[in-house]
């Protein structure tokens, strides 16, 4: 039987799935069920300096190789959120999976004080959102495609998170994604997502418009797989610090092309659109039935295979 | 996706209230529903009230309602669904609770239990008279109906739990399914607890994504999710 046990900046994980932020994050009892039902890690929904009610439906569509969506940000807000992700890690603690929280602002001293204020609820590595696209320049759109703005983000949350490591979060749409990755390297990151959604837009010609309340969105699912493999790739073969892969993946056939392109973990988030809050566990267990049929015994032979 | 539907027929149900009938049918179960786009005004769920042709009933209470319900017939509605999970019919003797718009899924349900050969009855409340809708198409179903208002104006004075108490006794239904406020949601579940009959309620939530996704509907215990494990719980 394969071994999945996945080894992520000194974590253990049951396996190398883990919950993308976004997605069902928006609670302790959520972000427990989506634990219970298979995932090697868990990433709350992106909290920031004060509450957002995010935009107004339709908030999110299929159109038929994926999702678009701009939810917004919604979110209670730091001071809010810390307790609930402290109570989040008491109820993952038992099951053995670790919570990431994932943190977005709108200067890097905002950064920060987020970070400081979440650090409070001990999570087990802070993701920072610096590529959501769907707030245009108000938050997050600066950074991700600025390696110095991207570096100084890094090291407003690292000073701040009181020696929780922290992963930067990358949007694919830039000219150089490891020149972005270097810098925030260079700032004491000690991982990466990758990636955010890609920007689109979705429009219905019968009602001669846009199908988003926010015109614009990102796009996930299907559509952006091979996006974020050749990022996942290229981050893999050019610098040094771990990739939690995320992007289209849906199966566990998926989640082992992102191991091959070089991820440490996996990030799955549309795939509870299709295939509903199971689908983590589901491509846990995929994943398993592939490793066993192809004589894959552990990550380590699968991990930047394709690179080779 | 969406899908497309144009107005076919438009009924006047009371002074807020309107039932759009659409051009098509849509495969849904009594209890789904479905989110409704009006390009340029939002979207908002709709429990499907019929499903060949499909069928809305709206309340006007802000701006996408209102604008839903100024539509006439031909015009266009954009449609996502049927989402979540609905009623499960079982037994001989169901007994319907509509809480005043909760009866919309309800009548739905009525046509497909008596369908099935199932002898159906419904508890109805509302706050007045006025308020009391659909009540005409049940009975004209076959459906023997019990009615209460609040003020008096129609039926039994009072709750529509005081009337399902007495029926719940004297009728012994196999099964009863319920849409309304959560009040009467909650008082329903008690007295068929009470009673040891099975019951089916329908819960309302802010709905966002409507599949799963968002987080925005999580009601009734943690981790619930009204889009996806309900609206309708079954217990």
């Amino acid at each position: 039987m394969p071994d999945l046990t996945c080894s992520l900046l000194g974590l253990t994980l049951h396996n190398p799935i883990v919950l993308a932020s976004g997605i069902l994050g928006t609670s302790a009892a959520l972000l427990e069920r989506v634990a219970q039902a298979g995932a090697g890690a868990v990433t709350a929904k992106s909290c920031g300096p004060a509450p957002r009610t995010g935009h107004p439906n339709p908030i999110t569509i299929e159109w038929g190789h994926g999702l678009i969506n701009a939810v917004g940000l919604t979110n209670p807000g730091a001071p809010v959120e810390a307790p609930l992700l402290a109570e989040a890690r008491a109820l993952l603690q038992p099951l053995g999976v670790p919570l990431i929280a994932s943190i977005f602002g709108g200067t890097p001293r905002e950064y920060g004080e987020v970070a400081r204020t979440i650090a409070t609820a001990r999570p087990a590595l802070i993701e920072v959102n610096i590529s959501c696209p769907n707030v245009a320049d108000e938050f997050g759109t600066p950074f991700a495609a600025d390696a110095v703005a991207a570096a100084e983000v890094t090291a407003a949350v690292v000073a701040n998170a009181g020696g929780i490591p922290v992963s930067v979060k990358l949007a694919p749409n830039v000219p150089d994604i490891v020149r972005i990755a270097r810098a925030v390297g260079a700032a004491s990151a000690s991982a990466l997502t990758a990636i955010n959604t890609m920007p689109g837009m979705v429009i219905d010609p019968y009602a001669g418009r846009p199908v988003l309340s926010n015109r614009s969105g990102g796009l996930s699912g299907p559509a952006i797989k091979p996006i974020a493999l050749r990022c996942v790739a290229q981050l893999a073969a050019e610098q040094d610090l771990p990739v939690i892969g995320t992007g289209g993946v849906l199966t566990g056939i998926d989640a082992a092309e992102m191991l091959m392109a070089g991820a440490t973990a996996v990030g799955v988030g549309t795939a509870v659109w299709y295939r509903g809050p199971e689908a983590l566990g589901q491509i846990v267990a995929e994943l398993d039935e592939f490793m066993a049929a192809e004589g894959y015994t552990s990550l380590a032979e699968l991990r930047g295979l394709a690179l080779r | 996706m969406h899908r497309i539907y144009a107005l076919r027929e438009v009924r006047e149900e009371n002074a807020r209230t309107r039932t759009l009938v659409c051009d098509g049918p849509l495969e849904a179960r009594p209890g789904q529903f479905v989110m409704v786009w009006l390009p340029g005004v939002g979207e908002k769920p709709f429990s499907v009230a019929g499903d060949d042709p499909m069928a809305l009933m709206v309340v006007g209470v802000g701006p996408v309602t209102h604008a839903i319900n100024a539509l006439k017939v031909g015009d266009r509605l954009w449609v996502r669904g049927p989402l979540g999970q609905g009623y499960e019919l079982e037994g001989e003797r169901l007994m319907l609770v509509a809480g005043g718009y909760g009866v919309a899924p309800l009548r739905f349900l009525a046509e497909q239990a008596l369908r099935r050969g199932m002898c159906v009855e419904a508890c109805v409340g509302a706050r007045s008279a006025a308020d009391l809708l659909l009540c005409s198409d049940l009975a004209a179903l076959g459906v023997r109906l019990c009615l209460a208002t609040e003020d008096g104006s129609a039926g039994e004075r009072g709750l529509v739990t005081a009337l399902l108490t007495g029926r719940l006794a004297a009728w012994k239904p196999d099964l009863v399914c319920a849409c309304g406020p959560v009040p009467m949601l909650e008082a329903v579940e008690r007295l068929c607890a009470q009673q040891g009959v099975a019951c089916q309620l329908s819960w309302e939530a802010e709905m966002r994504c409507g599949q799963g996704v968002c987080g925005s509907c999580e009601c009734r215990r943690p981790g619930w999710l009204a889009c996806v494990d309900g609206p309708v719980t079954v217990g």
